[in-house]
């Protein structure tokens, strides 16, 4: 199609037809500011920040909204445009609860950089927050509510709608009562809500925030009897950066763990570990499975096998698809087995007293807080885990010792359970757990590397919704001859809205794969609701790069190579689904309603 | 209970479960129940396959879709300009005499609920109010206490 | 100023000469083109209060290409004042369902569907007979075309055309963006014709007498008859139809009471014109006439001297604050400001000052809200505290 003229502040600029006025701006390098607005998220136009003036109409057109028209005259900055958009953030401030300082959100708020910008120095209009009954909701563990924040833009529910399928939030009533509601107003606890964060990672205001652990763990590490061990997860090292000055997209392994270093924590271990344990004990599970079906026509073995690392995607299938719970793998997440390693196998080896030791975990997400405190995780005879933090918590305490990450060193994890592969970094991206998995069940039964070019298996990596690939065996082992000519039938989907479709297709019967890996966030991990905000999808690109590249410079790049991993399966845990393993590493799953 | 799910899933089977039956299911929910209760509102989200929430955030956007229990008989009086300018007060402090009952409130048998209203269309002929679905018109104290005697004996 | 145009009283809407199977079988004879044009031609426009030319938008569905369009007919006559909809569908409901099956015909489609208001509930079982009956003789007439009502909830505003079909596909009667326009993708985001009650009620009138006999009434600009809604501090209130044109002076002689301060054209979300502007204010749509021409969906409420234009406007600001949808900014906390704002005026917790900071409100309401309703609160505010300033302060 033919591009079309249009002007923008008196300069005359080609645009691709069905471009909205504010795509067409950010390409000619002129800023609207928005709010409502969000690249992850369908059109609402609600907010009326982003209103520009189109010349010869005298109503101004929300410019998220408004496609190009040939010859269209815009002006983004008139006199009538500004006074509009101040009024504008003047009424947004009016209804919220402006007590900036006190905000969790301070200096990462949308509104308040807009307020910022027009410089809105005094309130002529009345402030309305006394006459509305807000409430703060704070009994989930992962996420709160704080309902005098919100400036309704509606992005929390278009994320838990479009991204993941879920709809726990809605918009209720109209009006002046208008609000961002669950079920009834019923806390997110008792809800759908799986806790993936994906809400607070698109609130541009503090309306929806983590529930942050950072006091108790600065408590515990000031605590001289205490041994605090920190572990973080693979997409942690490709998000902090951003936090702290750093470009997306920057791998600040090293400087991370001198940060944690700095802090304060005893041991500065790595979730990377767990994650090439995870393997082992995943794919052994798969190829177990797989026997069972294929040789012994075990009718009461279920196939696909699912992924179990995202606590999101679990809470999700537990209230969707309960159903469907047998098809997880048994599998604890990385988080959990390290959890329940940290205090046997880790305290055994240090001769620590696990009751003295106080377990930390630094992740991408904030499913991870619930996951940690759900009461089966106690099989060290402790809980498990005992603090998430989130990306975004970490930097907070880095900030607050007043560390200068830019200038830190790079420094190794402590070891032991600090040794991992470039396998494990990759389950921050999407694919990633599959991508490990085949690299080492591909092995392990045939002898021989995946027949990937660099073992990069490129067909399950990259940031379509669901992904399918297809993995021949041929002349596997004797052991595993039952596999001759078997077609793997693996697929990804992450997003839960994605996992949504691979369920129903299951459901119906219409795909028939072995093994399927899901994530509960857009991009895996690395896009998790714990990440820095803003999260959309460039910056998601970025990251992914960043793991990949993280698993390239690793000199050791399959789980079953990790040293650590030979060892404690030697020393402490026998063999993968051995009886150790399945005391501390697996678990079992919970049943939930969906309404 | 099991009346409600009852009629969820037969309102379901006349108008069909996709989302734009939604409004019709609430609606012959409301006709029947006068109210929509939790449980109702998860019988056609179950129904529809949506989720309760979706239900919940359409639901309260409609004020003749009530969430909260109401009387057998709903009274919704006009309270906009020309109602209010020919002596919807005065209807409605009749009302809450004999009922003893507040706006918002249901009286302690169930039999009715006040509510107010936005223009019901009937300004030539206010004050006006709605008993569920009928009308009446032209009110005076009087007349509300006549058309109530008559719902009290129902 | 005044137009010089006396009011001129009408009967076609209600006049009921029990012919419409005739005027339907004739007309659906006709070629499609000639009926479009007809319609152009008569100039009629929407009755519903924004006016748009009806012969456009069912031009622009007939030429929009789909496997399924929709003609709708809109019955959820909210804005406070006007009930004449109601009246039409109860008297002469055959002329409706007419129009829209010849509108159905000319854009190529066979689905018609009546939004009814929740409030006009007790309506709905005789206009079902009524749709029985006519397409029982569409059937007759091997004409495909098939009536379905679907009831609101008590929402004011569905009557908004896109939050309408919001509501009808099921989900919160939030306006959407506009483009696309319904003609191009409307419900179910298919090409949709969707008009007010009396609009398809006066292209009855149009098909049945032809277009030169609607078009030389009225004024230009301004043709045909309209139903006007009086209530209010009258002597005669109800329903009346009247060429378009009047000045509201006129207008007041034959309906006021005496005593008339001010009247409400348009509901409230129109204007409030005050006793010394009746003169120069006509009736009708946007023109030329010489003076303060005002569209008006139906409405008039007419005040005497014993009215507080405060408690007016106390009274509108509360309507429009509980019947925002709530999703835009303006509107949402506009209405809410305005309505707060003028009673700390009121009682003196603000400066009579702050009224001018409440009118610079309304303008960008006005100017950014996302439909009818945001950008129309601005015309009874300011045309009630520009007139009425001392009433909102004393």
């Amino acid at each position: 199609m033919n591009k079309i003229n249009m002007t923008i502040n008196g300069v005359v600029y080609e645009v691709e037809p069905g471009k909205t006025i504010l795509e067409a701006a950010r390409d000619a390098g002129i800023i609207i500011p928005t709010l409502c607005y969000h690249k992850d998220l369908c059109i609402a136009g609600n907010c009326r920040v982003c209103v520009v003036e189109i010349v010869g109409q005298n109503r101004l057109s929300a410019s998220c909204a408004t496609p190009c028209q040939d010859n269209m005259e815009i002006l983004t900055n008139s006199l009538k445009v500004r006074n509009s958009r101040k009024h504008i953030i003047e009424l947004l401030l009016s209804e919220h609860n402006a007590d900036c300082t006190k905000c969790y959100k301070n200096g990462n708020c949308e509104l308040q950089e807009l307020a910022a910008e027009y410089k809105i120095m005094s309130q002529d209009l009345i402030d309305l927050v006394p006459f509305k009954n807000y409430t703060i909701d704070m009994f989930s563990p992962s996420i709160i509510k704080d309902d005098s924040k919100c400036i309704r833009c509606q992005r929390c529910v278009r994320t838990c709608a479009e991204l993941q399928g879920v709809n726990a939030l809605t918009v209720a009533y109209k009006g002046d009562h208008m609000k961002i509601s669950t079920f009834f107003e019923k806390s997110l606890n008792d809800v759908v809500c799986t806790n993936c964060g994906q809400c607070v990672n698109h609130c541009p205001t503090g309306a929806l925030i983590e529930k942050n652990y950072i006091e108790e763990v600065w408590e515990a590490i000031s605590d001289p009897e205490k041994h605090v061990v920190v572990q973080t997860a693979p997409a942690v090292r490709v998000g902090l950066g951003e936090e702290l000055g750093f470009e997306a997209g920057s791998r600040v392994t090293g400087k991370m763990v001198s940060a944690l270093k700095s802090l304060g924590f005893d041991s500065v271990l790595d979730t990377d570990f767990t994650a090439d344990l995870t393997i082992m004990e995943e794919g052994t599970e798969l190829l177990t499975r797989l026997k069972r079906s294929l040789v012994d026509h075990d009718p009461d073995v279920k196939l696909p096998m699912a992924t179990s690392c995202s606590p999101g995607w679990i809470k999700y299938i537990e209230h969707l698809y309960p159903e469907y719970l047998g098809h997880l793998s048994t599998c604890k997440s990385p988080q959990q087995m390290f959890g329940a390693l940290v205090k046997t196998y880790y305290a055994r080896s240090r001769k620590l007293n696990p009751e003295k030791i106080v377990s930390v975990s630094i992740m991408p997400c904030t499913a991870k807080k619930f996951e940690s405190n759900r009461p089966e995780m106690h099989d060290s005879g402790y809980r498990d885990v005992d603090y998430v933090l989130t990306t975004r918590e970490l930097a907070i305490m880095i900030k607050q010792a007043g560390i200068d990450f830019m200038k830190l060193p790079d420094k190794k994890f402590d070891r032991i359970m600090g040794e991992s592969t470039g396998a494990a970094v990759i389950f921050g991206a999407t694919g990633g757990v599959m991508e490990a998995a085949l690299r080492t069940a591909y092995e392990l039964v045939t002898g021989r590397e995946v027949p990937f070019e660099n073992i990069n298996i490129m067909p399950v990596r990259g940031m379509e919704g669901v992904r399918e690939a297809i993995i021949k065996i041929e002349n596997p082992l004797e052991a595993w001859s039952f596999l001759d000519g078997v077609e793997l039938r693996c697929a990804i989907a992450h997003g839960l809205v994605n996992a949504k479709k691979v369920m129903d297709e299951l459901k119906a019967q219409k795909n028939n794969y072995h093994f399927i890996e899901f994530m509960a966030c857009p991009g895996g991990c690395l896009g998790g609701g714990g990440q820095p905000i803003p999260t959309n999808p460039e910056i998601r690109e970025k990251r992914a790069k960043a793991i990949y590249d993280e698993d390239e410079a690793m000199h050791i790049r399959k789980s079953h190579e990790n040293p650590e991993i030979i060892k404690i399966y030697e020393d402490y845990l026998g063999k993968p689904l051995g009886e150790k393993s399945h005391h501390l590493l697996h678990t079992k799953y919970t049943e939930r309603n969906r309404y | 209970m099991h009346q409600t799910t009852e009629l969820v899933h037969e309102l379901a089977e006349k108008y069909g479960r996709s989302r734009e039956n939604l409004l019709p299911i609430l609606q012959g929910v409301v006709e029947k129940e006068r109210y929509l209760s939790e449980g109702s509102m998860i019988n056609i989200a179950r129904e529809l396959d949506l989720s309760a929430a979706e239900v919940y955030g359409t639901a309260t956007f409609y004020s003749f879709l009530e969430y909260k229990k109401m009387g057998q008989f709903v009274i919704r009086v006009c309270k906009t300009i020309t109602c209010s300018m020919k002596g919807k007060n005065q209807i409605l402090l009749t009302i809450q005499d004999m009922l003893k009952i507040g706006v918002g409130e249901t009286t302690q048998d169930k039999k009715f609920s006040l509510l107010e209203t936005n223009c019901l269309g009937w300004c030539h002929k206010a004050p006006a109010m709605l008993i569920n679905d009928e009308i009446y018109t032209e009110l005076t104290p009087e007349k509300v206490r006549e058309i109530l005697s008559d719902y009290m004996k129902k | 100023m005044a137009t010089a145009y006396n009011l001129k009283r009408a009967d076609f809407i209600f006049r009921n000469e029990n012919d419409w199977e005739k005027i339907l079988s004739r007309t659906l004879q006709r070629d499609k083109q000639e009926l479009i044009n007809e319609l152009i031609s008569s100039e009629l426009k929407g009755r519903g209060g924004a006016g748009f030319p009806t012969g456009l938008k069912w031009k622009l569905a007939s030429e929009a290409v789909s496997d399924q369009k929709y003609v709708i007919c809109n019955a959820d006559e909210g804005e406070p004042g006007t009930f004449k909809d109601r009246e039409i569908l109860t008297r002469v409901p055959f002329k409706v369902l007419a129009a829209m099956s010849i509108c159905g015909y000319i854009i190529g489609c066979n689905t018609g569907i009546i939004y009814l208001r929740g409030e006009y509930k007790f309506l709905k079982s005789e206009l079902e007979k009524a749709i029985k009956e006519f397409e029982y003789y569409c059937k007759e007439i091997h004409f495909d075309f098939n009536i379905q009502i679907f009831m609101g909830s008590g929402a004011y505003i569905c009557g908004e055309e896109t939050a309408l079909m919001e509501s009808m596909e099921g989900m919160r009667g939030e306006p959407r963006n506009k483009p696309p326009f319904p003609t191009g993708s409307g419900y179910m985001g298919k090409p949709t014709v969707i008009n007010n009650v009396e609009t398809l009620a006066h292209t009855f009138t149009i098909f049945k007498y032809g277009s030169k006999k609607f078009y030389d009434l009225g004024v230009q600009f301004s043709r045909g008859t309209k139903l006007f809604s009086v209530s209010g501090d009258t002597p005669k209130p109800g329903i009346y139809e009247l060429e378009l044109g009047m000045s509201l002076s006129d207008f007041v002689d034959e309906f006021g009471d005496g005593d008339t301060k001010a009247v409400q054209v348009g509901g409230a979300s129109g204007f409030l014109v005050p006793r010394k502007r009746f003169n120069e204010t006509a009736i009708g749509f946007k023109g030329k006439l010489s003076g303060i021409s005002l569209p008006t969906g139906g409405s008039m409420m007419l005040f005497n001297s014993t009215r507080s234009m405060y408690n007016l406007l106390d009274n509108y600001l509360e309507f429009f604050r509980e019947e925002s949808c709530g999703q835009c900014t303006p509107c949402r906390v506009g209405c809410q400001q305005l309505l707060i704002g003028i009673k700390a005026v009121k009682s003196g917790a603000k400066p009579a000052g702050y009224l001018d900071k409440l009118l610079k409100l309304t303008e960008t309401m006005q100017y950014t809200a996302k439909c009818g309703l945001g950008q129309s609160v601005a015309n009874s505010f300011s045309s009630i505290v520009e007139n009425f300033r001392e009433e909102m302060i004393y």
